[in-house]
């Protein structure tokens, strides 16, 4: 295991190999990984009930600790914590509340002596949340909301979940990230996911601008060209471009964006005939991804957006639940 | 007051000079050595035996938080520091609150320099106004007052035509400018060296480039103009192949590099050690070792501690949001005695780039035991091993990095100005 993986895996995993916090994929066991998956299989089966509760985390409050905005990752945080019948509570904090002198510290140390199990942290500074796992008592939770450009591991579980319901074998695969690598903390949880699972080859394909140096180190291939790229991949997962993205001069407009690097229905021929597709939402229509391939039959969209609850009520119960978490189903 | 110091193993990297003998001290300067000089009746005796005496180390790079940041230190404490390690002059850089951009602030600094009575300050004045980069600081003024140099710091000078007459300017008074080679769009945002392990963190990354294209350009300018420049705190291998081509053409340039980048790389970020967040950031490994074979052959001429001393408060945050700086008083000397055993450095060269390496680009007659110097010397256990931690620090700020870690090298006494100050551990 390289240095910052056994770092970062004795923050958050315990010295029996129970996950105390999730804050990164990297340094997660391949076991940690699917333990998750299979966890999150069996809570699928109770999100489809009428009555969508377990009791898993009844008088456990969680608190959603956002230091940036963001609706669909806070809204299935809330929805997973409140199927385990956990309390919730969503505290939001702007950049400018921040800067009237409270430091995260405090903040953090007067969310704690309200007697809170659990914080889930969404902040724009990469590793905000060991930052705050590192400070909180012995038996407080973080689970990584997403962090700067750093990781947001339960996206990409909830992603590779999504790909295990439709390709059981991972060793098989070859799975294209397209877009902004370099701003996504999706895309480098993502890779760690699944080199984690052994998939057979992973290939980022960005203009040179939106590629961090240095990121074959991840365990990537890396393609300039879309169509080169996307030959005979299995999994296509776009990545969102953020509009600022033209302000740091990086790319010169969103139409020549889409016009190199854009999913269209003639660059997806050229993946596998049955390749799926992928996209962390929310999708930009036009610029990263065409209309037609986005809810076309292989977009896999929607399904992530409803596996995100599943998995994220198996990453909390995992952490925070009675000491038996429920068998598979 | 007549001091003896007796004993010791004397080295002067000036006269590569490494032998048993004594230390003569009058009126506050180095009378001779080895024997007496005429009529000399010692008032004080000092038995060194078992440490080396040499030269008081003179520190290019530091920050004393005084004036505008004493919630993090001040003058009284960072000149004991120094001086608990072994370090008898200081070089600060004029970015304090206000700038030292007026004979006042120099004076305000002189004053408590020597109300605290321990190490001295040679400080930098602005090289332009409020370090705004438009116009001009008062040079001549700031040299009168006691300015060894001036510098603009870590404030952009982004018109190059002011750069162009800055540097005249200081040349017509013949003071050197101090740089820290930055492109301020390059480097903007960053808090970690770009590579692989900025990657990894998604840390916003400040690429190499941002140092050696604003070092090409401050050389080009150097041999436009003349001026007599020195870069503070080089990070990267390219930049010192820069600087060895424009000694080798003729230039007038020096450069040092910190302790904490000799020791130190990118990899000690892992795990987000917001410790190791420094200005500028920690390179590969391969930079690393570049910087000490520079040091080795002379392309850098000094070590500094580059200390930054802060509130703990400073460090207690996500890494891109904490302060950078390291606080080096304390283990600077240490640390060049850990380069020492492990083979990188000769001792000679270690303290050479430590005295009168530092002395050659302060332009002071300091850094060496010559008959006539002023009497600042240094006098350390290198046997003596003790650990960094929180408690063996004397500085105010224990923002360290290498807390834990044990090193070599315990300073006795040192003298500054035949002043004998000594440390019983």
């Amino acid at each position: 295991m390289n240095r910052v993986a056994g770092e970062l895996s004795d923050l958050q995993v315990d010295a029996q190999g129970n996950l105390r916090h999730l804050l990164t994929i990297e340094g997660l066991s391949r076991e940690h990984v699917v333990r998750i998956l299979d966890v999150a299989e069996s809570f699928l089966g109770v999100n489809d009930k009428s009555i969508k509760k377990v009791p898993l985390l009844r008088g456990k409050t969680v608190v959603n600790l956002f230091f940036e905005p963001s609706t669909r990752t806070r809204t299935t945080f809330e929805l997973a914590a409140k199927r385990l019948s956990a309390d919730v509570l969503n505290v939001n904090i702007s950049a400018s509340a921040t800067t009237k002198g409270e430091s995260l510290l405090d903040t953090l140390r007067n969310l704690q002596a309200m007697q809170c199990d659990m914080f889930i942290v969404r902040h724009s500074d990469s590793g905000a949340p060991h930052f705050i796992a590192r400070h909180v008592e012995a038996d407080v939770a973080v689970v990584n909301a997403g962090d700067g450009w750093h990781a947001h591991p339960t996206q990409a579980l909830l992603d590779v979940f999504t790909i295990r319901r439709h390709c059981a074998d991972f060793t098989q695969l070859r799975v294209a990230i397209v877009g902004d690598v370099q701003h996504s903390r999706v895309a480098r949880s993502q890779i760690h996911a699944l080199n984690v699972l052994g998939a057979a080859e992973i290939r980022v394909i960005a203009p040179r601008t939106l590629l961090p140096d240095s990121i074959e180190d991840m365990g990537v291939r890396v393609y300039e060209d879309i169509h080169t790229g996307l030959k005979d991949v299995d999994v296509i997962i776009m990545l969102r471009l953020q509009h600022e993205r033209m302000l740091g001069a990086l790319l010169p407009s969103e139409a020549e964006y889409f016009s190199t690097f854009g999913l269209t229905p003639e660059r997806l021929a050229k993946a596998k005939p049955d390749a799926l597709v992928m996209h962390p939402g929310p999708t930009n229509r036009g610029v990263e991804i065409e209309s037609s391939v986005a809810d076309g039959p292989r977009s896999l969209i929607l399904e992530q957006v409803t596996n995100g609850i599943a998995v994220r009520m198996a990453v909390m119960s995992l952490i925070a639940g009675p000491a038996r978490p429920p068998e598979p189903a | 007051m007549n001091l003896h110091i007796r004993n010791a193993r004397v080295i002067d990297p000036r006269t590569r000079r490494d032998t048993p003998g004594s230390i003569f001290v009058s009126d506050g300067k180095i009378a001779a050595l080895d024997t007496p000089p005429p009529g000399f009746v010692s008032e004080r005796e000092f038995d060194a035996s078992g440490l080396v005496a040499c030269p008081g180390l003179i520190d290019v790079c530091a920050r004393l938080r005084e004036p505008g940041s004493e919630h993090k230190a001040t003058i009284a404490s960072e000149t004991r520091a120094a001086a608990r390690g072994g370090i008898t002059t200081l070089c600060c850089p004029p970015d304090t609150d206000p700038v030292i951009d007026e004979p006042a602030s120099v004076e305000l600094i002189y004053r408590r320099v020597e109300d605290a009575g321990y190490a001295t300050v040679c400080p930098l004045g602005a090289l332009t106004q409020g370090l705004r980069g438009e116009m001009l600081a008062e040079m001549g003024a700031l040299k009168a007052a006691g300015c060894v140099g001036v510098s603009n710091a870590w404030e952009p000078v982004s018109d190059t035509r002011v750069m162009r007459r800055a540097f005249e300017y200081a040349a017509t008074h013949d003071l050197a400018v101090f740089i820290q080679a930055y492109d301020e769009w390059l480097g903007k945002n960053g808090c970690a060296n770009e590579g692989p392990v900025a990657t990894r963190l998604g840390l916003p990354g400040v690429p190499i480039v941002a140092e050696t294209v604003a070092l090409a350009q401050m050389l080009e300018l150097v041999a436009a103009t003349g001026a007599r420049v020195h870069f503070s705190q080089l990070s990267a291998a390219r930049s010192l192949e820069l600087v060895r081509a424009a000694r080798d053409a003729g230039l007038n340039v020096s450069a040092d590099v910190s302790m904490n980048h000799l020791h130190l790389s990118e990899n000690d970020l892992l795990g987000f050690n917001s410790l190791c967040h420094v200005r500028p950031p920690l390179r590969s490994e391969r930079d690393r070792d570049a910087l000490r074979a520079g040091l080795r052959d002379g392309t850098l001429s000094a070590v500094c501690s580059d200390h930054q001393p802060h509130e703990p408060d400073a460090k207690l945050a996500p890494f891109p949001s904490t302060e950078p700086g390291i606080s080096g008083l304390d283990t600077l000397l240490s640390l060049a005695l850990k380069l020492v055993a492990e083979n990188a450095l000769p001792l000679l060269r270690a303290l050479e780039a430590l005295t009168s390496g530092p002395a050659d680009i302060l332009g002071i007659p300091r850094g060496s035991l010559a008959a006539g110097t002023r009497a600042d010397i240094c006098l350390f256990d290198a046997d003596a091993q003790w650990e960094v931690s929180e408690t063996s620090l004397c500085s105010a700020g224990h923002n360290t990095p290498f807390a834990g870690w044990p090193l070599p090298g315990r300073v006795r006494a040192v003298a500054i100005a035949g002043q004998l100050h000594e440390f019983p551990d």
